[in-house]
């Protein structure tokens, strides 16, 4: 038995009186490509900036490689340092280039020089198509343009587990596929990931497992072919009935 | 001038205490809410009368005696304290999820501020802060309840002198000469910004 990539247990969570998740208990093995799917208001963007400690835990625990990141005293600096975000709004830095936005990490977090980081961002982006945009600032690019700048930003940081939380959502319909294939690329090179989304018919094509969250835990969880296929649980049933309905799927 | 280097510097770090988080730093943001209330409260010409007279008056070796000097102490403590306020302003503009994108790459609450959160609060902050430094410049001129003579002090002599009512009309164009470039510096500053962010292409 290899040790889990990430490891969450009986993770509970409150904003004031309302709590969102209620105990969740999930597994990461390594290049494992999960995704969470749920309604809006499910939990699923708290639960990615929990793992990501950017949100306070009220209950359990979040082992990621054997490592117990929410115990007290951990260097949350370096604990972020090895995972990455990447937000459904982009969250660019709108002050700097396409270079600046990739290369700050890696210079600040990683003290890397700033030629070495450059060398690095100029890989990837021209890796994903985005090299001639480096001097732009991010206003001047698309939304799809700016995601997956955002999506190479993540990933100068090298990260072992990579968390998404909903990259399409904020995109127009014909902007979605360039980012959905840079991430099935990532996939494919065994990047460990966690993937909150509402694109169904992805989920189903790159996730090895699905996760249906619902009122803060996970209802069902399964491979695709069951949760999309033969769902046991009426709310799961219910929730892809109207994602059909909506044409979603 | 050099007040001013001093006030924007100390006035960025009053606000950076400010909005320092959590229990721990409950008395440092205390503090400099308590002085911000104080020497916003209090009439600047009092304040310089106050370490003007005042501080010279004590006769403490080490310390400074010249008025000038006290009242550049003045005019300082007090626009720190305005501007301190506009810096803050600026600081709180910046949403929450650019400083969520900095620290999810690993910076620290500090390199986010310095990097991401502060470059943006400035920017947004430039014409407020000019205000508040015409203001500065308009003060200096209350200096002259020290007996320190500056253009006002001086056009009120030259004035009692030649009973010519022209020297004020001269002391406000000198006024006006100094606080219209500063404008249009403001107004520079804005636009460039602006064209680097939307025109593509520009090195950086």
């Amino acid at each position: 038995m290899t040790e889990p990539a990430l490891l969450i247990e009986e993770l509970h969570k409150s904003f004031g009186s309302l709590e969102v998740l209620r105990g969740i208990d999930l597994e990461l093995a390594e290049h494992e490509v999960v995704c969470l799917i749920g309604a809006s208001g499910s939990g699923k963007s708290t639960l990615l900036r929990c793992v990501n400690l950017l949100e306070p835990i009220d209950d359990g625990r979040i082992v990621l490689r054997g490592e117990e990141i929410t115990a007290r005293g951990v260097d949350v600096n370096r604990v972020r340092r090895g995972i990455g975000i990447v937000f459904q709004a982009f969250n660019l830095f709108p002050h700097m280039s396409v270079l600046e936005n990739v290369t700050l990490g890696p210079r600040k977090a990683l003290g890397l020089s700033r030629a070495e980081a450059e060398q690095r961002a100029t890989e990837l982006l021209r890796r994903f198509g985005l090299l001639d945009k480096r001097v732009d600032y991010p206003d001047r690019l698309s939304g799809g343009q700016q995601q997956r700048v955002a999506i190479v930003r993540a990933l100068a940081m090298q990260p072992g587990l990579l968390l998404l939380d909903e990259v399409t959502s904020a995109l127009d319909p014909e902007l979605v596929a360039e980012v959905l294939e840079v991430i099935r690329e990532l996939a494919a090179e065994g990047m460990t990931m966690l993937i909150a989304t509402h694109e169904m018919s992805f989920a189903r094509d790159v996730a090895k497992r699905v996760c249906f969250l619902d009122e803060g835990v996970i209802l069902e969880e399964g491979p695709p072919e069951q949760i999309f296929g033969a769902p046991r649980e009426p709310r799961t049933q219910q929730f892809l009935q109207r994602i059909i309905e909506a044409g979603r799927l | 001038m050099i007040a001013e280097v001093i006030i924007l510097v100390t006035a960025l770090g009053l606000a950076v205490l400010r909005s320092l988080p959590g229990p721990v730093f409950f008395p440092v943001r205390a503090l400099a809410i308590v002085y911000a209330d104080f020497f916003r409260g209090i009439p600047t010409i009092l304040v310089i009368l106050m370490l003007g007279t005042g501080m010279p008056a004590l006769d403490i070796d080490w310390m400074p005696k010249s008025q000038v000097f006290w009242a550049v102490v003045s005019l300082v403590l007090v626009y720190t304290a305005y501007v301190s306020e506009v810096y803050r302003a600026g600081i709180e503009s910046v949403h929450p999820s650019q400083d969520a994108a900095a620290r999810s790459l690993g910076l620290s609450r500090f390199q986010s501020l310095r990097h991401v959160v502060i470059p943006q609060a400035v920017r947004r902050v430039i014409p407020p802060l000019l205000n508040d430094f015409i203001g500065l410049q308009k003060d200096t001129a209350l200096v002259s309840v020290l007996g320190v003579v500056e253009v006002l002090r001086q056009t009120q002599i030259n004035e009692a002198a030649a009973f010519n009512g022209t020297y004020y009309l001269v002391a406000a164009t000198l006024f006006v000469a100094i606080t219209i470039p500063l404008a249009r510096l403001t107004d520079w500053l804005v636009a460039r910004d602006r064209r680097r962010r939307q025109a593509g292409g520009v090195a950086a």
